[in-house]
């Protein structure tokens, strides 16, 4: 019942929102901190790190390109092709995602 | 909450979705740019320090961000943590409260 | 095959494959040949009725119109009552909050002309009435009631087949309620509640799709709440 692409897609939606969620005060509180911003960056260099930076990344392509499928099916006239919507998000993420990884 | 107040969030998650949808894609370019380009914090400052116009656009999508976050939560504690009624809501409400100080802490911080 | 109440178990049957044969062969073989106290739902047997709308594989399905072949995993196949209803026995479910639920979301005609007007002129071609015509014909089988999980997660949820009546109901030109409708359907327990998982429109054996409705339900909410109609 849940193997279509549309219920993958809410889940990866709502995950990645929690995630964001969670992330986003401490990015804010390490942005806050701009003037310690030199030994901040110094730290986000460790492996474990960037991974977690890229991850972040993923999570709001995800998210985004999650909510975008959401705004067309609740807004556009309803076609088949919507059904196309959860590939170009996840689609959209990985491309998002293999960019900052290539650039770390 | 009366079905006229949710109906309101949903307009306002909506609404501050599609904002998002644009600062979002805005943060990325410019997040790729600057690692690709290797900058530093002093280089990543030079730029972002003074500019009204980036502290304009970040003000507006930590705004959006505090309304688009809690809207978010709303359902998933209701639907997934079984917490429902006022005490949610007002959790949710100190939330945004809360992103709201610790992102415009942050917007100042880097563009002012 | 699920026996007894919601604290009933599955049973395992042995039943003959045949050619060509559907679950509710299946069932109907268990009833008569094997254990006649198995209880379950039926009526037309071809498609038309949806009574028999079951659990099978997880999956809720008119066992009528669900060749074995299709879905009998290592000559196996699970077969229990709808999903999100509460069990009387066996195969059977309590379908009544599924229709308060309709009656709730204000799921009924009330039109505003008299026998004496004339008859109301509705182009069939005219883009409400075409995309209210695309949700009519639901026979309230109750599949897509099983497969949403929001039903699941939310008990006072109205529901994709409620919503998707409302919706065809707010289309009609005729109907002289949209506005209390508008006010049924709106908020936590109606239509704001639909996150567009699909599966109401992937299950439906009618090929109707709830989440199109709800998506206009959605829409013509906010315009109603702006507008300060609501």
């Amino acid at each position: 019942m849940r193997q279509h692409p549309s219920y993958w897609a809410f889940v990866v939606h709502r995950v990645s929102g929690v995630a964001l969620a969670v992330f986003l005060p401490f990015h804010f509180w390490a942005l806050g901190n701009a003037l310690q911003l030199d030994s901040f960056l110094a730290w986000t260099q460790q492996p474990l790190v960037k991974f977690g930076e890229w991850l972040i990344v993923v999570a709001l392509a995800a998210h985004l390109g999650g909510g975008l499928r959401v705004l067309a099916l609740e807004f556009l006239p309803w076609r088949n092709w919507q059904k196309s919507l959860a590939a170009a998000a996840a689609a959209f993420a990985v491309a998002v995602g293999l960019a900052f990884a290539l650039a770390l | 909450m009366t079905f006229r107040g949710e109906a309101r969030l949903w307009i306002a998650q909506r609404a501050s979705a599609a904002l998002l949808a644009v600062c979002v894609a805005v943060h990325l370019v410019t997040i790729i740019y600057a690692v690709r380009s290797g900058l530093s914090a002093a280089e990543i400052l030079e730029r972002t320090r003074g500019s009204p116009g980036w502290f304009a656009f970040y003000s507006v999508f930590v705004l959006a961000v505090t309304v688009h976050a809690p809207i978010g939560l709303r359902s998933v504690l209701s639907e997934w943590a079984g917490w429902r009624g006022r005490s949610r809501d007002l959790a949710l409400l100190f939330f945004a409260a809360f992103l709201a100080w610790i992102g415009m802490r942050a917007v100042l911080a880097v563009f002012a | 095959m699920w026996r007894g109440g919601a604290d009933g178990a599955f049973q395992a049957f042995d039943v003959p494959r045949q050619a060509s044969q559907t679950v509710l062969d299946v069932v109907t073989h268990i009833q008569r040949a094997l254990d006649p106290t198995l209880a379950y739902r039926f009526a037309c047997r071809v498609g038309m009725c949806g009574s028999c709308a079951m659990m099978v594989n997880g999956v809720p399905r008119w066992t009528c119109r669900t060749h074995v072949d299709k879905v009998v995993q290592k000559n196996e196949l699970t077969i229990g009552p709808l999903r999100n209803l509460p069990i009387i026995r066996d195969l059977v479910t309590d379908m009544r909050e599924f229709f308060d639920k309709w009656a709730r979301a204000k799921g009924e005609f009330r039109g505003r002309n008299t026998r004496q007007d004339d008859f109301a002129k509705v182009p069939p071609a005219s883009p409400p009435r075409a995309q209210a015509s695309a949700g009519i014909e639901c026979i309230g089988c109750g599949v897509c009631y099983a497969a949403c999980d929001v039903v699941a997660w939310n008990p006072d949820y109205l529901g994709p087949a409620a919503l998707n009546r409302a919706w065809t109901l707010v289309l009609d030109e005729r109907d002289r309620e949209r506005t209390e409708r508008l006010r049924a359907v709106a908020g936590d327990a109606g239509c704001h509640a639909c996150h567009s998982h699909v599966s109401c429109t992937e299950r439906c054996p009618k090929h109707l799709s709830p989440t199109a409705s709800i998506a206009g339900l959605k829409r013509e909410v906010a315009k109603a709440v702006v507008h300060g109609d609501l």
